[in-house]
């Protein structure tokens, strides 16, 4: 059996999914069930000031996409922080960790960015015997209007000053939280460890207007015929978090920075290719919110029997595994050939690949009066839209041409030899071709 | 083909072998990788799934449902296996309009359940195709148990005992193991050997003993077993049947519907089982569905069930009785069966309509007759004999939550003992939860 124990920053914890800072988080009732539920961690809804706790809507905060059969793909919220005093949260915080010493246990934190604000709550906080810090840089609404969350982490300086502050006020480790909504990650993420961030975490939401309501003219969620942008999280976001991620991972100025990799994780796969991407623990939350904490627990028998298969013994053999392969454009090989192949035993006649060849790509597929569909070699350009648009699985698959074989296409043989586009005659910059 | 349908009396090769073997195949056929996908993504992952409260055996119905969702069906199959040992053959057999698919909320909002029997076969053949055991045993405890019959009930138990480390034996009255699995269940829900294969994949755990041709009663007694070992199960189910008490009832061809379904299992070559060109069954639970079922899928031209109450009275659930009818098969309803005619051989059956009269149920004047070349009596099957000191309630052996008999140190469960419907899946729960009982008291913790 693989070993799921994990340590991130030093914290240690059962397996490596965590509940994100979020609702499902948000008190001592909900984080003892997702503890008996089987979840390693938790990072604590994200605590605020001392003194009256702010406020929710109290309509509508949540808006959503669904996909077929109303499977929910993406969620947005317009929730701020905890709206319970911090008394309340720090004596309840202080009793979970007592009762569950296991698991790992968070705080997430965000006070306006004032020097003695962060000072002061830090080592309050840190007498419930929590594992560490997370700091909430990410919340897109409401908070950043007030100068914090994302209003914090769109600003690289605000970040590493923050950082420090932080960490000249607690030995215990400090994780930042990254917002999505920034043009490029890395400036974000390197000033956190210039700050001296133990490790960053990320995805945050991502800005949104989920509907637009066509009888109010409001956006959803609508509170009182307005509405507001939200954080959007779930499936939908994956791909935008994954991709944060592996830059992240691979970048010279942050490699090595460990990483909590959030957002729209909702089975095991998605947790092992977050893991594989760099990540040393993942964080959950919209697949809890739509399922309930007992997800975590397809969460653990895939991962581990996905590892046994692949004789991983433990975590330290998977994590960013894949972050080698993630490279830059220009680096691509333009020697490797493929073709599209369409399994004429699979092929239910659909016409789908041929109307997305023919209308919006390279007119590669041919379609004959009896239906039947054939790839043109000759004008196939491999870009995979057939794949993608193929409501059969692996009834259209590309095949890698031979060194050495003829494409047909450009009537040149394959070559053998790597080329990429730094080499390549047609690129004016082109360093030495050969 | 036709010709061989029309041959009176009971004769054998009334079909060709590919329309028997066809007749004969899966009633219920596995699913493509795909097909299981799809019938996955309808799961909706219920909080307190009602599906899960419905099945006897309480699997985690959307857990194992997910896990398949998300590519793993072997891990959907522990699932299933930890808490039911016969997973697969309960997939195959469960009546589940009746159980866990009645509850689904899908069948309750649209009419059409997620089909989980299917999706629970197409986990647990995944996984026993993979021909290793997934359950380790703890270690020796010394302790051991001896267990009377090897039925999903007595199976289920000894898996959970072996698992915990106690030493099993099974005494097997027949030379095979399994049960009704192997004898009974009808020929379309378990192709393939599957019964017998599923048993063998069961004892890997390894622990459990099996001697066959050995009978409580005759070659072994209680007395000895509880002398013997630390603790007995039995689990030897319900091995006599009722009678019509009718006169003619020993005429030719006037057969035992279990036993019919025996012969069929245990034939090698389906084209050489005779059966009748008008067979009437007497009877309305699943025996006389099965019965009825596999005597038209061997060729019979003419196949009536006759149950003496009214439809919604009958045991057979909607879907079986659905089922028959679909193949052919002529229900009627409110008559009991008051003459066999014939000489020597049967030739036809007298049935007088029944009727309510001061809340019981009596027969009128007012008869028919069927012609028919065999009569199969699937009215109900018995006890057979058991040790005299142990308490009866009604016609079963009496047991309480926990399985335990009249007698100390003598458990008992499946068909034989009180509580639950005669089911396979029921049996298995049965099994288990006296194991669980059993080692909790071979430990000394109960
Ligand atoms: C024709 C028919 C069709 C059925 N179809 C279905 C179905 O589709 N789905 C479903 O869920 N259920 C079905 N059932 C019911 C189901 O088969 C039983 O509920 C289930 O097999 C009971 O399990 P058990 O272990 O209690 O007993 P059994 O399966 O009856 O096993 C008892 C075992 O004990 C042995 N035995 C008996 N006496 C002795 C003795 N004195 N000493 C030693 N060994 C002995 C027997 O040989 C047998 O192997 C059907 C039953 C019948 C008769
Ligand atoms: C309703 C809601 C409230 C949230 N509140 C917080 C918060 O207080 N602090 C925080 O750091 N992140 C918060 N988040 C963001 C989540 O922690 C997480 O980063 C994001 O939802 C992406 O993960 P997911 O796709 O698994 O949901 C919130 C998300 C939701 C849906
Ligand atoms: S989920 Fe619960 S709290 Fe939220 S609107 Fe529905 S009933 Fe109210
Ligand atoms: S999209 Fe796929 S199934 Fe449809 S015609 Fe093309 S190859 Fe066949
Ligand atoms: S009731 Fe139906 S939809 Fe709900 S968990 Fe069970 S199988 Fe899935």
């Amino acid at each position: 059996m693989a070993d799921l124990n994990s340590t991130f920053c030093g914290i240690k914890s059962p397996n490596p999914f965590w509940l994100a800072s979020a609702p499902p988080t948000d008190k001592e009732y909900n984080v003892r069930r997702a503890f008996d539920a089987g979840w390693g961690g938790v990072v604590w809804k994200t605590l605020g000031m001392d003194g009256p706790p702010v406020v929710n809507v109290n309509g509508p905060r949540y808006g959503a996409i669904w996909g077929a059969d109303r499977r929910l793909l993406g969620l947005n919220n317009i929730e701020l922080i905890t709206d319970r005093p911090l008394d309340v949260n720090l004596q309840e915080m202080t009793r979970v960790k007592r009762d569950y010493p296991d698991r790992a246990l968070i705080a997430s934190v965000m006070v306006p960015c004032e020097e003695q604000a962060w000072k002061e709550i830090l080592p309050k906080i840190a007498d419930t015997g929590c594992d560490g810090f997370e700091l909430n840089f990410g919340c897109p609404h409401g908070m950043a209007e007030r100068g914090m969350g994302s209003a914090v982490g769109q600003v690289p300086e605000y970040i590493e000053m923050v950082t420090r502050w932080c960490k000249e006020a607690t030995d215990l480790p400090v994780i930042v939280k990254l917002t999505p909504n920034v043009t490029n990650i890395l400036y974000p993420a390197e000033a956190a460890k210039k700050g001296g961030a133990d490790g960053v975490s990320l995805i945050n939401t991502i800005n949104s207007i989920t509907s637009v309501n066509l009888d109010t003219m409001s956006p959803e969620p609508m509170i009182d015929g307005k509405g507001t942008h939200g954080g959007y999280c779930g499936p939908a976001v994956k791909p935008i978090a994954l991709n944060m991620v592996a830059e992240i991972a691979r970048n010279a100025e942050t490699r090595g920075l460990p990483i909590s990799g959030i957002g729209g994780i909702t089975t095991w796969r998605d947790a092992a290719e977050f893991l594989a991407l760099g990540a040393g623990n993942v964080q959950v939350c919209t697949a809890a919110m739509t399922y309930g904490f007992k997800v975590v627990q397809e969460m653990i028998s895939g991962l581990s029997q996905w590892m046994d298969e692949q004789g991983h013994a433990s975590l330290d053999e998977i994590v960013g595994r894949a972050v080698p392969n993630v490279t830059d454009w220009q680096y691509l090989n333009l020697n490797y050939v493929t073709k599209a192949r369409i399994d004429q035993d699979l092929c239910i006649k659909c016409g789908r690949c041929y109307a997305a060849c023919e209308d919006t790509s390279h007119q590669a597929i041919s379609m004959s009066p009896e239906r039947v569909f054939d790839v043109k070699d000759d004008e196939c350009v491999a870009c995979n839209l057939c794949v993608n648009v193929c409501p059969v699985e692996n009834c259209i698959t590309m095949e890698t041409l031979e060194p050495g074989s003829m494409d047909e296409r450009t009537g040149k043989v394959v070559e053998e030899a790597f080329a990429d586009w730094t080499t390549h005659p047609n690129n004016p910059s082109a360093t030495a071709a050969e | 083909m036709t010709s061989s349908m029309r041959k009176s009396g009971v004769s054998s090769g009334r079909l060709d072998a590919a329309s028997v073997q066809s007749n004969f195949s899966d009633l219920h056929p596995p699913y493509d990788d795909h097909e299981a996908l799809v019938a996955a993504d309808r799961c909706y992952f219920c909080h307190d799934a009602p599906c899960v409260t419905a099945c006897p055996t309480s699997i985690d119905i959307p857990l194992f449902i997910r896990q398949i969702a998300t590519g793993t069906p072997e891990a959907a199959a522990r699932t299933i296996l930890n808490q039911n040992i016969l997973g697969g053959m309960c997939a195959r057999v469960c009546p589940t309009e009746t159980l866990c698919e009645e509850a689904c909320v899908r069948e309750i909002a649209e009419g059409k359940p997620v089909e989980i029997g299917r999706l629970q076969r197409h986990a647990t053949d995944v996984l026993m195709e993979d021909d290793t055991h997934p359950f380790t045993r703890s270690a020796s405890t010394g302790k051991t148990v001896a267990i009377v019959g090897a039925g999903p009930a007595s199976l289920a138990c000894a898996h959970r005992l072996a698992m915990y480390g106690h030493d099993v034996v099974i005494y097997e009255a027949r030379p095979k193991g399994g049960g009704l699995n192997e004898f009974g269940i009808a020929a379309y829900k378990s192709t393939n050997d599957f019964a017998k294969k599923e048993v063998d994949w069961l004892l890997k755990i390894g622990g459990i003993d099996i001697r066959y041709g050995r009978s409580l009663g005759t070659e072994i007694s209680l007395d000895n077993l509880q002398n013997e070992f630390d603790a007995v199960f039995l689990g030897m189910g319900l091995s006599g049947v009722n009678a019509l008490s009718l006169e003619g009832e020993d005429k030719n061809h006037v057969d035992d519907a279990v036993a019919f379904i025996a012969d069929l299992r245990q034939a090698t070559d389906l084209t050489t089982l005779p059966i009748g060109r008008r067979v009437v069954i007497v009877g309305g639970g699943m025996t006389a569905i099965d019965a009825g079922v596999q005597a038209k899928l061997l060729g019979a031209e003419d196949v009536t069930i006759v149950y003496r109450r009214g439809k919604d009275a009958m045991p057979a659930s909607k879907f079986e009785q659905d089922l028959a009818q679909q193949k052919g098969v002529r229900l009627v309803f409110d008559a009991a069966p008051v003459g066999i005619e014939g000489n020597g051989s049967l030739t036809a059956v007298r049935f007088a309509y029944t009727e309510q009269q001061d809340g019981k149920l009596v027969t009128s004047d007012e008869t028919f007759t069927l012609p028919a070349d065999q009569l199969f009596k699937a009215i109900g099957q018995t006890l057979g004999p058991v040790p005299d000191n142990i308490q009866l309630e009604g016609r079963k052996i009496a047991v309480d939550n926990f399985g335990r008999t009249s007698l100390d140190g003598v458990w008992a469960g499946g068909d034989c003992a009180t509580g639950g419907d005669d089911l396979t899946v029921t049996a298995v729960a049965e099994g288990r939860d006296a194991a669980e009982d059993m080692h909790s008291k071979l430990m000394g913790e109960g």
